[in-house]
């Protein structure tokens, strides 16, 4: 049975796999970054489908936000060349698609006759259901040890970064607070008595 | 200790606290004084194994869970830590004074070992498909930096760049067939999604998706234990990374990969055993048969020894398959309990032969080319003597423990009745020993390039020599170790 919301689904799923797909063809580095914009958005719409309200959101605002802009800056600032980055992508795209499309042609057959059987629908739930909360309980209550170790990857994220790319130079200047704050006034001005002009 | 008492994950929060408390005290250690966060490191390691031990003897080797299910304790996971804290530990010592020469001992270094550690840990403890999960990502994220570490080293950071690229790829398979497991049995935890299977019948729509995230779930394990047809990355890897980095990435995290395999494969799909153990002995047979093959044409000693890895890893493949014929799992504990042994084994020989690599290179000199061994035995006979011995028992010759571990394999698959691929694995064995007998000839029989005695402080030459003789020991009296293996995987 083919309703609204099955519509919905497979239009927001076809932009979502065009959109990526052009993230990888596109030549212009802005334009590629422009529909993984797209193609997050979307991703959002079907979350929302599932009635996933609060992580479509996130997802907008954190990628789509923040991420996607920062993204978009350094794309501009920097100029690459993606073309000369890519050499040899178009020469292969053909050999890699055909054997995409066979895997992909496999993986359908082994499900094909089977999908059907899977239609699951989200339950329809209480208007006082809240997504946000659900999450936030199960977050912080069963899924507390998964959410620590989220955090300790972000901690070894922030090491690796800095770790890989902070180089201090030998002939960079900087300043000291501390000594700046240690110094006294004798060190700094010295005071000369100089005999007063007579003929003034 | 009840379900929720986060007591048994007593080590992994002394390692987290300790190397956070490291990464802070190393900011205001200079960096001629670098020995001290050594020092520090070795003893964050020391209370890791005071808390495991604390552990075990607090539970009696009973299974506990702990944060909902997402964290299993048993007698396994308790002696694979020991192991790890055992080769994190050698790796520091042996890799001390190679990284000080080169300027790479930074306290990064030592605070991504430590985090890569927990990151086995909690693979190695985990019970669900997103505890093992997160633990991956963990290791994985700490070895990528410590490879990329010598930022100077164009050939470090292609490593990097490839291992990194690669194992994101792994992990998005392994995610895959994750997510085609949970909508089939509804449950990231393993324990439960072994219930669930057991209550499907062979023609459900549930099992035609359990079997396609099957596949998925195998290649991506593959990838991370580095068999063939996933293992492009190792070769490049070993040979890019710094030796010390190599030392690590070729040691410990290989009980983490086999734990891993473990939890997926037989705590969570033991009911598809038919379907796993078939793609499994196909990813042993190409990797004995390229390793050993592959190895024979380096001419670099860690090209070599990363082609040893996949061969070897094909090896003890031969035991995890061996587990269950036709749907009875009488054997089931001998074979994995022999695969264990492997692993434990394989991991001081890697440890020991990089151990090896860091000794005799010095400052501004990389031991990494065969005719860099050449005549070993003139500068130094009992150096040279324990790097025969390390080859004999990678080469799996009697009496070390390599012989064994090849042995207790080999009689598993035999009991399994797949005599055919225990014919293959003695074959390509028998090939495979040819590369490892050459380094003992170029040893003993060839003139040295030059004289120089080998360098290396006491503490080092003393720690490689144990390993050297633990070889031995484990090859005369295998029965202590095995038995500890078959209590643990009794335990599971």
């Amino acid at each position: 049975m083919v309703n609204f919301e099955t519509v919905v689904f497979y239009l927001f799923a076809a932009i979502l796999l065009g959109s990526a797909l052009r993230v990888i063809t596109a030549r212009n580095p802005v334009h590629a970054a422009l529909y993984l914009v797209l193609a997050f958005f979307t991703a959002s719409a079907i979350w929302l489908l599932l009635r996933a309200e609060f992580l479509a959101v996130t997802l907008v605002l954190v990628y789509v936000g923040a991420v996607m802009v920062l993204f978009l800056f350094v794309v501009m600032m920097l100029d690459v060349n993606l073309e000369r980055l890519r050499q040899g992508f178009w020469q292969y795209l053909p050999l890699g698609l055909a054997v995409g499309a066979l895997m992909a042609a496999e993986m359908a057959a082994v499900l094909y006759t089977r999908w059907s059987g899977l239609a699951a629908r989200p339950r329809a739930l209480a208007p006082d259901y809240s997504n946000t909360k659900e999450l936030g309980r199960l977050i912080y209550t069963d899924y507390a040890y998964a959410f620590e170790l989220a955090a300790v990857i972000l901690l070894v994220a922030i090491v690796a970064a800095i770790a890989l790319t902070l180089r201090r130079r030998k002939d960079s200047r900087s300043q000291d607070p501390s000594q700046q704050v240690k110094a006294r006034r004798a060190d700094r001005v010295r005071l000369v008595s100089m005999p007063a002009d007579k003929d003034g | 200790m009840s379900d929720n008492s986060l007591l048994p994950a007593l080590p992994e929060i002394l390692l987290l606290a300790g190397a956070c408390a490291l990464m802070i005290t190393d900011l205001f250690v200079r960096d001629e004084r670098r020995g001290t966060s050594c020092a520090l490191a070795l003893g964050v390691l020391l209370a890791c194994a005071a808390g495991t031990t604390f552990v075990l003897w607090g539970t009696g080797g009973r299974l506990v869970y702990s944060f909902n299910g997402l964290y299993v304790a048993d007698v396994m996971s308790h002696v694979l830590k020991l192991g790890a804290y055992v080769a994190v530990a050698a790796a520091l010592v042996y890799s001390r004074q190679y990284l000080l020469d080169r300027g790479l001992l930074r306290g990064e270094f030592l605070t991504l070992l430590l985090f890569a550690l927990l990151g086995m840990m909690v693979m190695m403890s985990a019970n669900s498909f997103l505890s093992l999960y997160l633990g991956l990502e963990l290791l994985s994220l700490c070895l990528y930096a410590m490879v990329a570490l010598n930022r100077d080293s164009a050939q470090s950071v292609e490593a990097a760049m490839k291992y990194f690229v690669l194992g994101a790829l792994a992990s998005g398979l392994l995610l895959y067939g994750m997510s085609m497991i949970y909508g089939a049995t509804g449950s990231l935890t393993i324990t439960e999604v072994s219930k669930q299977i057991g209550t499907l019948s062979r023609d459900s729509t549930q099992h035609t998706f359990l079997v396609f995230g099957l596949v998925f779930l195998v290649a991506g394990l593959a990838f991370k234990l580095g068999v063939v047809p996933f293992h492009m990355w190792i070769p490049d890897v070993y040979q890019g990374a710094p030796t010390a980095v190599t030392l690590v990435i070729g040691s410990a995290p290989k009980l983490a990969a086999f734990a891993m395999a473990i939890r997926l494969l037989v705590n969570g799909l033991l009911d598809l055993a038919g379907d796993w153990q078939q793609m499994l002995a196909i990813a042993a047979v190409l990797s004995m048969a390229i390793g050993n093959l592959a190895a024979i044409a380096q001419s670099n000693l860690k090209r070599m020894l990363a082609y040893s890895t996949i061969a070897h890893m094909g090896f003890m493949l031969l035991g995890l398959l061996s587990g269950v014929v036709g749907g009875n799992w009488l054997n089931a504990a001998d074979a994995y309990a022999a695969a264990m042994f492997y692993v434990v084994v394989y991991v001081a020989m890697s440890a020991g032969a990089f151990g090896m690599l860091l000794l005799l290179s010095s400052k501004g000199f990389e031991c990494e080319q065969l005719e860099d061994l050449k005549g070993l035995n003139r500068r130094s006979p009992w150096t040279a003597c324990i790097m025969m011995v390390l080859m004999f028992s990678l080469a799996g010759v009697p009496p070390t423990a390599g012989f064994y571990a090849k042995l207790a394999v080999l009689s598993a698959t035999v009991n399994a009745g797949q005599v055919w691929l225990a014919v293959v694995a003695v074959v390509f064995s028998l090939i495979g020993a040819f590369y490892y007998l050459r380094i003992v000839k170029l040893m003993y029989f060839d003139e040295p390039k030059h004289l120089a005695p080998v360098a290396g402080d006491a503490g080092f030459r003393f720690l490689l020599s144990a390993n050297g003789m633990a070889l031995l020991v484990f090859g005369i009296l295998p029965q202590p170790l095995m038995t500890i293996c078959f209590i643990a995987i009794k335990s599971l």
